[in-house]
């Protein structure tokens, strides 16, 4: 649109009638940090709805496993019997005898070996496959048959391949956790927008600085939603993966609870197993925040 | 004298299917080393198939472009491209993205300090310093398209490509934008080719304007100088005749000769 000339007298243009000033008031943004009051009202209203669920299931439970001849502990039981493994959990009496923290953190230990190979190979694998017609029309297929493979099924190939328990293990957890990474790592590759091609394209960047400033911030949202959905198989893999190969993980230990009958041991472990699959789900999106911000934001 | 940007007999035409569709027939045009040309033309008629082509960003069907007598068939920083959409990165704030098309551009030439005088001295030029550590998600419209001249004009290029850059702004910040752009042009006597629908905007910035023929095989219909003197200042031309002039001529061209055609869509 133009500005047309106006020659004609008849159109005016008036100043607007002048307005006294008004004095807008501007509440000033409260820059204190700590206001208990809210803070503690935030919490509670976090906190109080899951404490409250969890004390009518432990009654439940308490009034259901009552009887004499119930076959599961009633919480109170557990909380007796398996009190040392709940107050301590990093106790350290010899190579069989060690607190459940220390259980949990062999595990992780493993977990953080498999995922993190994973993950690098995830990522490449699917830059690749969203990269190139040729290598998705000859991976993809492959990739959806062998995903559908459940983990354990796994383990007694790689037993006889690696000939040791712990490798087999961490095996295990690599290839259980490796498919989500690659399927939403090529997904966000294949969906870069065209732009940023042509801006990479324009700039002559070479496969490697493409890789490295367009392709993997690009398609972070999707490799996280990859990673999360990897951690949280990963920790299912390896408890499973233990109970079969034993060792000091908190698998092994349930399946050796289970064998000595030490019910109660098997329910803190699987509290404890619970808790922590939660903190890895919650440490990989908080990674995935961190690294991602500004890059959902149109 | 040489044409500093030749387009000699271009034809491109889309394959899809078994069906070849023709975009472009037979273009013909030489460019003047700091000359501003605009491409106008109805929607579908091939004018950004025509700025990719000289960007690099598709191939010629038949035909060549050629900068400075060497012919063009890949994308390079030398031929800048402002997007319709700014294309900046969203996670790298506003003085990252221009680093990133610096550090590739001069990463050899330029030491680190003179790069980082460069990225400033071109994010003053379209008065966006202030900004430079917010991210794109974090300014206006204007402003990102601001920052997308910067990174453009940041490569140092021997022609600047603007592919609509200003369509997706309302109209004030439109004004703003082209005095911004008219500015730039008198500085530094960069060569421009601007594709734009708006026959103002066409008129007000330009040293000639290339009219195109609607689709299929669309070619160029008209080339129409504008005699105007530079600087040009919006309010006197609204009632310049040799401005409302050039404006009829090419709104007789759209309008009344290559009318468009809703059913060759």
């Amino acid at each position: 649109m133009s500005i047309q000339a106006i020659k004609d007298s008849k159109v005016k243009a008036f100043p607007a009638p002048a307005k006294p000033a008004e004095i807008v008031a501007f509440t000033a943004r409260t820059r204190r940090r700590f206001d208990p009051a809210s803070i503690a009202s935030k919490l509670a209203s976090a906190l109080v709805p899951p404490v409250v669920v969890i004390a009518i299931m432990l009654v439940v439970w308490q009034i259901a496993c009552s009887s004499p001849n119930a076959s599961l502990p009633p919480p109170g039981q557990v909380w007796n019997e398996a009190y040392d493994l709940i107050a301590h959990p990093f106790f350290d009496n010899g190579p069989q005898d060690i607190g459940l923290a220390w259980r949990v953190l062999i595990s992780l230990q493993r977990v953080a070996i498999g995922f993190g190979l994973a993950a690098v190979v995830g990522v490449a694998l699917g830059a690749l496959v969203g990269q190139s017609v040729w290598a998705m029309r000859g991976l993809d297929p492959v990739f959806q048959i062998l995903r559908t493979v459940p983990p354990l099924a796994w383990l007694p190939l790689s037993l006889a391949a690696f000939r040791d328990s712990s490798p087999s293990a961490i095996f295990v957890i690599f290839i259980t956790s490796i498919w989500p990474v690659i399927i939403n790592t090529a997904v966000g590759v294949r969906n870069i927008p065209e732009d940023y091609r042509n801006v990479a394209r324009i700039l002559r960047l070479n496969q490697f600085e493409f890789f490295v400033k367009i392709m993997v911030p690009a398609a972070a949202p999707y490799i996280f939603t990859g990673l999360r959905i990897g951690i949280g198989l990963s920790w299912l893999a390896i408890v499973a993966a233990e109970m079969l190969t034993g060792g000091v993980g908190i698998g092994f230990f349930i399946w050796d609870a289970w064998n000595s009958s030490r019910l109660p041991d098997i329910i803190v472990a699987l509290a404890y197993i619970g808790v922590t699959g939660f903190c890895l789900d919650r440490l990989v999106a908080a990674v995935g925040a961190f690294v991602t911000r500004g890059t959902t934001a149109k | 004298m040489m044409a500093y940007l030749k387009l000699d007999h271009i034809d491109k035409s889309f394959a899809r299917g078994g069906q070849v569709s023709e975009v472009l027939k037979d273009i013909r045009l030489t460019i003047d080393k700091g000359e501003f040309v605009s491409i106008i033309g109805h929607s579908g008629c091939g004018k950004s198939t025509l700025l990719n082509l000289i960007a690099g960003l598709t191939k010629v069907s038949a035909g060549a472009v050629l900068l400075e007598d060497k012919e063009v068939d890949s994308p390079g920083p030398e031929r800048a491209v402002v997007f319709q959409n700014h294309s900046l990165l969203p996670w790298l704030t506003v003085y990252e993205n221009i680093k990133l098309a610096v550090s590739k551009v001069f990463g050899r030439t330029k030491s680190k300090a003179e790069r980082h005088d460069w990225i400033m001295r071109n994010l003053d030029l379209v008065q966006m310093a202030h900004a430079r550590d917010k991210r794109p998600a974090e300014i206006s419209g204007g402003m990102k398209q601001r920052v997308g001249i910067a990174r453009a004009l940041a490569m140092e290029p021997k022609i600047l490509l603007l592919d609509e850059p200003f369509g997706a702004l309302d109209a004030l910040t439109r004004a703003h934008l082209q005095d911004a752009v008219m500015d730039i042009h008198s500085r530094l006597g960069s060569t421009t080719i601007m594709i734009t629908h708006d026959v103002d905007e066409a008129v007000l910035l330009s040293d000639r304007i290339v009219m195109m023929t609607n689709g299929p095989a669309a070619t160029i219909g008209e080339v129409l100088a504008v005699p105007l003197d530079r600087p040009r200042r919006r309010i006197e031309l609204a009632s310049d005749r040799t401005f409302l002039r050039c404006r009829e001529a090419v709104l007789k061209f759209l309008y009344e000769r290559h009318r468009f055609v809703e059913a060759a869509e």
